[in-house]
């Protein structure tokens, strides 16, 4: 194994592990923002710096690096590229070299994020950048600007690439309906990037068009209007969320079927009504980010009956992914843990949202922690326990060697336990009145007990995710061996071996007539 | 036909199609209320309906949670090589468990949008009766002017028992004003206005904090909002217009910041 092969590497298998490896780096650098935050809020005044930039800064970085560095990448990047050629029986992608400009360039969009630290003006607009404050700032929004293309660019190629692969490139035999879940889940995800990214590059070019050229979109003193950015910004981002939510969800759905041995409960239901009707709902919502904009008010309550609508395909995702457990045969592994993990914060997660649906109900809560909390529940924390699940479910294939049960589990439990006290807190002060992007909170003094608790609460989170970490590296430098198929499952990307050679199958696979990704066979 | 007519058919409708299993009783409750008051304090009903949600919720997430858990626990595989049942689906069976949890989930969501809806009535629709204040934010201060010119800053002063109006802008960046007492904030814009308004029904004080970032200092742009007996308020004004004619009638400028019109972003 030398290095040359993996710079110049066009194996859409090599690419993913990269994403990996990229994606995880950024997580590691904005978990310790996260971090850093809570060191700061764990007492009213100054605690770790005097200065409010620094925190500012570690709060953008720490937002816009788990977003577009770690969990759209690791979803969209890594997974995307490991599972579906295996899945859908390819050799590679239908773009082997385009694949991998589009893994060069996310490393340069997560380094020009991660060189915030290293430059005298770094970002302080929040992974938001509204404007005026992003056009007045002494901060360097250019650079926010950049990361956003370039991550943008690159996830775009990708999304190319992915829908040609799919439609083209199945082995003989896997028909629409016999695809996994996870391939549809990404699919969908890609056509809204492929739709919405491109307004979200408007906006930011935008913003550094009015900060540094002197146009005028956004400043009203010249006739611009500081809302359109919003609008724009929001026409992106809560698209954005099921772009990260389909594929996390994909992958969930995986590992519960396969460690179960069950099939997915109601496939047609699943893909058409769950995975179709987000795809659908997804582009009809973002006010519910404006409902205290002075948006007009006919706009609020439309966008509230269709916030609302998006419990319909989530609830039949969730109803696909509980009737997969019915009278199933469940082993708890490490990766089966954290997908349970996954529906129990997703729950709460997604139940909490219904009272942000609700325009009246978010003039008191809307940018507090109870917003911080709840997305945290159904987006980062979730999201980030799937895109552990995945990787220890498919760790014996991507590295040829197996993980440790032991610390596998205690990290979860960690996590687990770490996640529900920071969140729920988080929530719990948020209805009474915390703001968020605070600080500090001088005249909020009744809430520096609550504050103390989630700062314990995320060093035993934090202590729970480097476990996972280290258990990974360990497990793939001196593990041992792992079989081709450990868990029992007739998903294609099992039928090879760990790990496959570049080409997949010395022969292309070929499945029979009742062949299924989830027809689980005795013995 | 009128708003509360469509919205009183619908939430007719919804609570049919539950049956009055999850909300009819508080729902019957909410309207009667409605009818007793005069003034609709939002921050009421702001209470009411969120609590109502939350208990929606918190029944609909155990349920579901409890389903879950039985079904994890009655499946721990005992046998290596066994394999989950896998039930198939009749095409029938398989169209129900699609069309009657969209049935069930479009009740429950049309149910809380029409609620949701009444309350936001509540909300927009200000009291005739009422004290309208002018406010405009900026880095990092809430400066409010009264009807008859007195201006004060990051302190609000109003009569118990009256509806406050506040018209709000911005002369710099994005503010929130935010009264967690009163369950109310909006967003404060340059180039814009917007407005909210809240029923200081006892005298006592409430905290305004800034909810949107608004810069460096964000997390230190609060305020205080004090309510007093209508005849101390008065007291108070006569005290304030006394000063403020004053202040105009010597031309000097006034004890607070007067702020100026939309201030213009760094030109490089
Ligand atoms: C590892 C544990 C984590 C902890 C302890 C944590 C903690 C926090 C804290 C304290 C805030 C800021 C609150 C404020 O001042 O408003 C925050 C904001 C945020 N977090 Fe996390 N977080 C974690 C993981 C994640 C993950 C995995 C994501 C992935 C999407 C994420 C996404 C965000 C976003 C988008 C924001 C909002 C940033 C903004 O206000 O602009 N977090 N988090
Ligand atoms: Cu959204
Ligand atoms: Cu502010």
């Amino acid at each position: 194994m030398n290095l040359k092969e993996w710079i110049f590497t066009t194996d859409h298998k090599r690419v993913g592990i990269l994403y990996l490896i990229g994606s995880l780096a950024a997580f590691a650098v904005a978990g310790i923002m996260a971090l850093l935050m809570r060191a700061e809020l764990s007492a009213i005044g100054p605690t770790i710096t005097a200065n409010p930039t620094n925190y500012n800064v570690w709060l953008y970085t720490h937002g816009a690096v788990m977003i577009l560095g770690f969990q759209i990448p690791a979803l969209t990047g890594f997974f995307a590229n490991f599972c579906i050629p295996l899945m859908i029986g390819a050799k590679d992608v239908a773009f082997p070299r385009v694949n991998a400009l589009s893994v060069w360039l996310f490393y340069v969009g997560v380094i020009l994020a991660l060189a915030t630290f290293f430059i005298p003006d770094p970002p302080d607009i929040m992974w938001t950048g509204y404007p005026p404050y992003s056009t007045i700032t002494t901060g360097n929004t250019a650079m926010y600007s950049f990361t956003v293309l370039i991550l943008g660019f690159a996830s775009i190629i990708g999304g190319v690439n992915f829908l040609t692969t799919v439609a083209y490139m199945r082995a003989p035999g896997i028909t629409l309906n016999k695809l996994n879940i996870f391939v549809w889940c990404t699919l969908g995800a890609f056509v809204l990037q492929l739709i919405f990214v491109p307004v979200l590059g408007t906006a930011v070019t935008l913003i550094s068009m009015d900060k540094y050229l002197g146009t005028n979109f956004f400043d009203p003193a010249k006739g611009g209007d500081v809302l359109t950015y919003q609008n724009l910004f929001w026409f992106y981002s809560h698209p954005a969320v099921y772009v990260i939510f389909l594929p996390f969800i994909g992958v969930v759905f995986e590992v519960i079927s396969s460690h179960a041995r069950s099939a997915v409960f109601n496939y047609k239901m699943v893909v058409y009504g769950g995975i179709g009707g987000i795809v659908l709902l997804a582009g009809e919502v973002w006010v519910h980010h404006l409902y205290v904009s002075g948006m007009a008010d006919w706009l609020r309550i439309g966008q509230m009956v269709t916030t609302l609508m998006i419990s319909i395909p989530v609830g039949l995702m969730m109803i696909g992914l509980v009737g997969t457990l019915y009278k199933s045969s469940i082993a708890f592994t490490t990766p089966m843990m954290y997908a349970l993990g996954v529906v129990f914060l997703f729950l709460i997660g997604g139940l909490t949202g219904i009272p942000l649906a609700v325009p009246s109900l978010t003039l008191a809560v809307s940018d507090t922690y109870y917003v911080v909390g709840h997305f945290h529940y159904v987006m980062a924390v979730a999201g980030t326990f799937a895109i552990f699940a995945g990787i220890y479910h498919w760790f014996p294939k991507f590295t040829g060697r197996m993980y440790n049960e032991f610390w596998g589990k205690l990290g979860f439990w960690l996590t687990f336990l770490g996640s529900n006290i920071v969140f729920w807190i988080m929530m719990d002060i948020g209805v009474q009145g915390m703001p968020r992007r605070y600080y500090d909170y001088a005249h909020f003094p009744q809430f520096e007990h609550a504050h103390q608790w989630m700062t314990a609460g995320a060093v035993i989170l934090g202590l729970g995710f480097a476990i996972a970490v280290l258990n990974w590296i360990i497990g793939a430098v001196k593990g041992p061996l792992a079989e081709d198929n450990p868990w029992g499952s007739p998903s294609l990307e099992w039928t090879t071996v760990s790990p496959p050679p570049h080409g997949n199958w010395p022969s292309p696979p070929s499945v029979s007539e009742d062949w299924h990704p989830y027809a689980y066979k005795k013995g | 036909m009128h708003k509360e007519q469509v919205t009183g058919a619908i939430r007719w409708a919804s609570a049919a199609v539950l049956g009055g299993m999850l909300a009819a009783p508080s729902w019957a409750a909410d309207t009667s209320q409605a009818a007793l008051q005069k003034i609709n304090d939002p921050a009421r009903g702001w209470d009411h309906l969120w609590r109502e949600v939350i208990v929606d919720i918190t029944i609909i997430g155990i349920l579901f949670a409890l389903v879950t858990a039985y079904f994890v626990i009655r499946s721990r595989r005992t046998a290596e090589n066994q394999v989950g049942a896998s039930p198939t689906l009749s095409p029938a069976a398989a169209v129900a468990w699609v069309v009657i949890p969209i049935f069930i989930f479009l009740s429950i969501d049309l149910y809380t949008a029409a609620n949701g809806w009444v309350l936001w009535n509540h909300y927009r629709d200000v009291p005739a009766d009422r004290l309208e204040v002018k406010l405009e934010s900026g880095m990092y201060s809430w400066d409010y002017t009264y009807p008859n010119g007195v201006r004060t800053q990051n302190q609000l002063v109003v009569p118990a028992g009256k509806p406050v109006m506040l018209r709000m802008t911005s002369r710099d960046t994005l503010h929130s004003h935010y009264i967690p007492d009163f369950r109310v904030k909006e967003d404060s814009m340059p180039g814009r206005v917007t407005y909210l308004w809240f029923y200081p029904e006892k005298p006592g004080e409430h905290v305004v904090t800034c909810a949107e970032y608004c810069g460096v200092m964000h997390g230190y742009m609060a305020g205080r909002i004090i309510v007093k007996s209508a005849d101390e308020y008065a007291a108070w004004m006569k005290q304030e217009e006394i000063q403020f004619a004053a202040a105009s009638a010597t031309d000097a400028p006034a004890s607070v910041k007067t702020g100026q019109p939309a201030a213009k972003p760094k030109k490089t």
